[in-house]
């Protein structure tokens, strides 16, 4: 499976914060492919799928934002009802705890894949090696010039 | 009323006699059973019979809360171990605390000091004073219980906390008197209301003593009008006791301070120079009658004013002004004495924590931490990041006894300080 990784940054709940963020990339021409925010009173994590993470990732960090990256899993998900049911069953199945989750959709291809972030991701790809689950794959499903 | 009529309305002469015997007594004790009194005078070339007048005590080196650290836990001490009767620590900058003894006569002479504040305010042996204050290692509840046992009056050592308790003693007993903090007292205030009692009707209450934290003649006018009593003022420090230093009779215009067993000065806080009687400057106290620990001239830090003229209550000692401020940097929440170098301690010693940090005083019981985290430790998880809110919080609590409400912010957001005055941003208004 290729490997995907999620930014992440720290911030205040503030106003303005996520347009700051969005700035910078939008600036280094990287495409968002998906977003999630957690907060917990006061602070959040803006996290971030993007096709190109080095970059988006680099640029970050010079502009002096507190980010980090780190790999997750992106699987397909069959778009009927039961889809997701079938992925979590896989998950479970192999006692892979989510720390974290949302979801990827690619309008252009009508397809969706559920992001997930895991505690040991090196331990979940060998668990999941084995089963019948497709992955993201940016050379397949998203165009790009440069990584 | 008066408990020591004498010497409450004894005259101005006589009581500066009383305090130039009561100085060369305490002046002589210090230099013969305290090393380090002896070391300061023979630093300065003084010797008690120098001491020959009131005026002459400026030639006296002034104490710090500096010294009484150094000097933790026995150094201060004038008597023997055998002699001192009970220990009270106040909290201090760098972790140690201040030991502050009593011989069976200091407990005794505070106790005193107490009555004459009771009695003064109109407290009758029928009296039932809730004591809300801390007891333990603060002074606060403990020379209050002492002084009002007394005067003969029913003591509750309820302690603070557990408001619905509070209120079922109240009720219960029939509480006339509170000593409590005025943060306590806005708290108290706001759970009744909830309950909808209303203290006029529902309790038994005639006045209460407010101490321990500053606060406005504002807050002093909400707490009467809504508990339908009369709020006296109370100001005291661990160092001379405790409470009792300096209370305010039914005039409620500036508190007397017991001027036979305090010598005050009022001292420009960057000089040292002392000041004129009106303006506003640092106290400086010198126990006059202490057996186990005499304390010279000691920095209060507390800025104040003396309040010129006679009290129309006929007492002769002196009245000073409520708290006006501080000339160090001592944060009181809640009661407690907070050092802003204990929270860069406790902050400094957490590894996901950067340099810069920001302490904001919300209101007279609500702290708030603003803390920026470590860039490089940075991994995207909100686990991890409320765990390390809730390790910063408890391990201030454990430093400084009160919850602070803590914010994580991220690097670069805080203004850089260069002093540690600007690390502290105080919204409350007296």
């Amino acid at each position: 499976m290729e490997q995907l990784k999620q930014i992440s940054i720290f911030s205040e709940n503030k106003p303005g914060k996520l347009k700051k963020i969005t700035k910078v990339l939008a600036e280094e021409g990287v495409n968002i492919l998906a977003i999630n925010i957690a907060s917990s009173n006061g602070f959040g994590v803006i996290r971030f799928i993007v096709d190109k993470f080095d970059l988006a990732y680099q640029k970050l960090k010079q502009k002096g934002f507190t980010v980090s990256l780190n790999e997750v899993l992106a699987i397909e998900l069959v778009d009927r009802p039961g889809g997701l049911y079938e992925v979590s069953a896989i998950l479970s199945k192999k006692r892979i705890n989510i720390e974290n989750a949302y979801v990827l959709i690619l309008e252009s291809r009508k397809k969706a894949f559920l992001i997930v972030d895991v505690n040991d991701i090196e331990n979940a790809k060998k668990l999941l090696k084995h089963e019948k689950l497709r992955f993201f794959a940016a050379k397949k499903h998203v165009k790009r010039k440069n990584a | 009323m008066f408990w020591q009529k004498d010497i409450e309305i004894i005259s101005r002469r006589a009581l500066e006699e009383l305090q130039l015997k009561r100085l060369k007594q305490t002046v002589r004790q210090a230099w013969t059973n305290v090393p380090f009194y002896r070391d300061y005078f023979s630093k300065l070339s003084i010797k008690p019979k120098d001491i020959t007048s009131l005026n002459a005590m400026q030639k006296l080196p002034l104490t710090t809360r500096e010294d009484l650290r150094l000097n933790y836990p026995f150094g201060m001490l004038a008597v023997t171990q055998e002699q001192v009767v009970r220990l009270h620590t106040s909290s201090g900058t760098t972790g140690k605390p201040k030991a502050i003894f009593f011989s069976k006569k200091d407990v005794d002479r505070a106790a005193d000091l107490i009555a004459r504040c009771l009695i003064m305010t109109g407290v009758k042996k029928d009296d039932v004073l809730q004591n809300m204050m801390t007891y333990g290692l603060f002074t606060g509840a403990l020379v209050m219980h002492y002084g009002a046992e007394k005067v003969g009056v029913l003591v509750i050592p309820a302690g603070p906390g557990n408001t619905k308790r509070q209120i079922a003693l109240m009720q219960d007993f029939k509480t006339t008197t509170l000593h409590l903090t005025p943060s306590y007292a806005l708290y108290l205030a706001s759970v009744m209301h909830n309950e909808g009692l209303d203290p006029k009707k529902d309790f038994f209450l005639r006045r209460a003593y407010l101490g321990s934290e500053p606060y406005s003649e504002e807050t002093r006018n909400k707490i009467e009008k809504f508990f339908g009593i009369d709020v006296y003022n109370s100001y005291g420090l661990s160092e001379m006791n405790g409470p009792g230093v300096a209370f305010e009779c039914m005039e409620k215009d500036g508190m007397h301070l017991w001027e036979d067993n305090f010598i005050m000065e009022i001292i420009d806080p960057e000089s040292g120079e002392k000041l004129p009687e009106g303006e506003k400057g640092e106290l400086v106290l010198t126990t006059l009658c202490r057996e186990a620990m005499p304390i010279l001239r000691y920095r209060t830090r507390d800025i104040v004013m003396i309040i010129p003229g006679k009290c129309k209550c006929g007492r002769t000692h002196r009245r000073i002004s409520r708290i006006i401020g501080r000339s160090d940097d001592m944060i009181i929440i809640r009661g407690v004495n907070i050092f802003p170098q204990q929270i860069e301690r406790v902050l400094m010693g957490i590894k996901a924590v950067a340099q810069n940090y920001q302490i904001v005083l919300e209101s007279y019981d609500q702290m708030t931490v603003r803390v920026e985290i470590s860039k490089d430790l940075f991994d995207g998880k909100v686990e991890h990041l409320v765990n390390l809110r809730n390790e910063i919080t408890e391990k201030l609590r454990s430093e400084i006894l009160i919850r602070a409400k803590v914010e994580l912010l991220e690097p670069g957001t805080l203004p850089v300080s260069e002093g540690k005055s600007t690390r502290v941003i105080d919204k409350r208004t007296l």
